[in-house]
């Protein structure tokens, strides 16, 4: 049932799927509903086939500036095709004719892939990611592409050349990243899905912040194929949603094996919606030690043991585990990435795409074009990376890293005898203000610290929230709180089913509230 | 470990990045900063650990030798900043004979 006064962009995906399929809207009518709260909430001209977010300068303080481009007509047309095949009796898939919101780090067809950087300012890919054509194969419709901290580097979405996004619930804090305005799109309505990338926790800490549900998939099943590599051996994408179930109906549609992505793997997890609602009745749920306690706010703290409480009162085993390694993740995870990024980013030169800054010989163009195109957050990680990989480093850094890695790995799987699912607080903080995290690399770093363990096993990991919490710094404030699920390696279904049950057990409505939150109805 | 700027700039030498001084001056403390937090690594005894690259054992995947068309190539050039002869075309690599 729709509620009484919620319109098109209140529902949930699965919500409107069933309106849809009832033919009691359109995919265009609901495209326009969405184009319309875009144009309100997140500043930009709609006017033309595409349009443009503004310069950063002149962004409004009251603007979401979620998207770096709407790709508006491109949408229309295609939600009009859907809308006379669905006419004409042709049979579509579940989330035929919904609308989502791509992060542009994902290459689609005609439309400008930027990556959050000036360096690939202007560039249009000349084909479609694997996860892109898999949307377009089930009719599900791409209005455009969101803003993200630069090649997905960042925890705020503040690295980005384009001017920062802002959260839905306080437009003077930050929506989390790298994913945030893939995140923040969802959060203010303006998309009922969208599809962030994780590599460190990039889709799961923008959805803590921002009051949604996000997960990384099980590395390799979902294909890498035309996402712009940050570090090759961790980078995810994954959906954005407002329910676990929505979720849930996103992954199944892009997790496919892919010939043209050498580290995809030919298995899949079980059906993640056959057993979504069976419950956590008997689950044994392991409660990690080192994921808690100093460095996490008193306000997550307390809503993550409230969490747990819920938990067992749905009849769920809560046993304590240990990861006596996860302490090391984040170091290791800062050699790994950077690592990776410096061989990967070795290939914007000036010379294939992206932009370039002429001098007198190669090398020289080279590395004048990098220094113009890249910001100080990707510099900083091809510099660190560049290092540790450089002739005498390699064995202290990259390779006892990789080690590192390995015992991580083992540690998941010890605790997996004990336990169906881990959990944990996403991140450990709620969302913070502006600029304010932007100065200490490190700081920004350590908002990584629960998220990053899941990376380096490779394992299923989602945030959903857990409930609402102060910020330290503005009594009286109450701001999103994550909960993440982990599960064992192509255990997806389970993360699903655990988080789905205490969705429906918390009632949780995702609908940005507060002095500051984004305005107009919904 | 402590960079020092002469450090830096080997390693933007490295990396092909054209950093200013003022670059140099501010990447020097965050770097070895950084590093600093990142050998915590070291504390872990992992001798004869296995490193790790990817979560999956490597698995063979093969697919029937069957020629498919690439894309197309005036797609691609369309991208690069210098095109000459269907070719992308850079600055000088190898210096002029004295």
């Amino acid at each position: 049932m729709v509620p009484e006064g919620v319109s098109l962009t209140g529902l949930s995906a699965a919500q409107l799927a069933a309106k849809l399929a009832a033919e009691e809207v359109s995919s265009r009518e609901a495209v326009d509903a969405h184009l319309d709260r875009i144009a309100a909430t997140d500043g930009g001209t709609p006017d033309g086939d595409v349009w443009a977010a503004p310069p950063a300068d002149e962004l409004g303080p009251d603007h979401v500036h979620a998207f770096l481009r709407v790709t508006a007509q491109a949408a229309r047309d295609h939600a009009d095709d859907i809308d006379r095949r669905r006419v004409a009796g042709e049979e579509l898939g579940p989330l035929a004719g919904v609308p989502l919101a791509l992060k542009d780090v994902l290459t689609m067809r005609g439309a400008p892939t930027t990556c959050g950087s000036k360096m690939l300012d202007g560039w249009i890919p000349p084909y479609d990611a694997t996860v892109t054509e898999l949307l377009r194969e089930a009719d599900i419709v791409v209005l455009g592409k969101t803003n993200m901290d630069e090649f997905a580097m960042g925890s705020s979405t503040e690295n980005s050349a384009f001017g920062d996004t802002r959260n839905p619930w306080d437009l003077d804090r930050v929506p989390g990243g790298s994913s945030g305005g893939s995140a923040a799109a969802v959060a203010a309505l303006q998309a009922p899905l969208s599809i962030g990338t994780d590599t460190g926790g990039s889709i799961r800490q923008p959805a803590a912040l921002t009051g949604l549900v996000g997960a990384k998939p099980t590395y390799g099943t979902v294909s890498r194929r035309g996402l712009v590599a940050f570090a090759s051996s961790l980078d995810q994408a994954g959906p954005f949603a407002r329910t676990v179930e929505d979720a849930a109906r996103l992954q199944t549609v892009i997790q496919r094996h892919d010939p043209r992505d050498s580290t995809s793997v030919t298995d899949r997890p079980p059906d993640l919606l056959e057993h979504l609602h069976d419950g956590v009745d008997g689950l044994r749920i392991g409660v990690v030690r080192e994921l808690q306690g100093e460095g996490y706010e008193p306000g997550v703290e307390q809503t993550f043991q409230v969490a747990l409480e819920r938990f067992a009162a749905l009849g769920a085993e809560i046993v304590e585990v240990s990861l006596p390694h996860a302490p090391y993740g984040l170091p290791a995870y800062y050699l790994i990435a950077p690592s990776e990024c410096s061989s990967n980013l070795a290939r914007f030169d000036g010379v294939r795409y992206g932009n370039r800054v002429d001098a007198p010989t190669a090398e020289e163009m080279n590395a004048a074009t990098r220094a113009a195109g890249f910001g100080p957050e990707v510099k900083r990680r091809i510099m660190i990376g560049t290092h540790a990989l450089s002739s005498g480093y390699y064995d202290a850094y990259y390779l006892q890293a990789s080690k590192v890695r390995t015992l991580i790995a083992q540690d998941f799987r010890a605790a997996f005898e004990t336990a169906d699912v881990l959990v944990s607080p996403t991140s450990p903080s709620v969302a913070f203000g502006l600029a304010t995290k932007t100065a200490d690399p490190i700081a920004m770093y350590l908002n990584d610290v629960a998220t990053v363990p899941a990376s380096l096993a490779g394992i299923p990991a989602l945030s959903l929230p857990a409930g609402l919490a102060e910020a330290p710094d503005a009594p009286g404030s109450a701001l999103p709180v994550g909960l993440q699920v982990m599960a064992p390696l192509l255990r997806d279904d389970l993360m699903y089913r655990a988080a789905w049950a205490f969705e429906q057990d918390l009632d949780f409505a995702p609908l940005p509230t507060g002095p500051r939150a984004v305005g107009g109805a919904a | 470990m402590s960079l020092s700027a002469d450090e830096v700039r080997h390693v933007a030498r490295l990396a092909r990045l054209a950093l200013s001084d003022d670059e140099v001056t501010d990447l020097a403390p965050q770097l070895s900063g950084i590093l600093g937090y990142a050998e915590q690594v070291g504390e872990v005894a992992a001798e004869d650990v296995t490193p790790t690259v990817h979560p999956f054992a490597p698995q063979d995947v093969t697919r029937p030798d069957d020629p498919r068309p690439s894309l197309p190539r005036e797609d691609i050039l369309a991208s690069a900043p210098e095109v000459e002869q269907d070719r992308f075309a850079v600055p000088r690599i190898v210096a002029e004979e004295g």
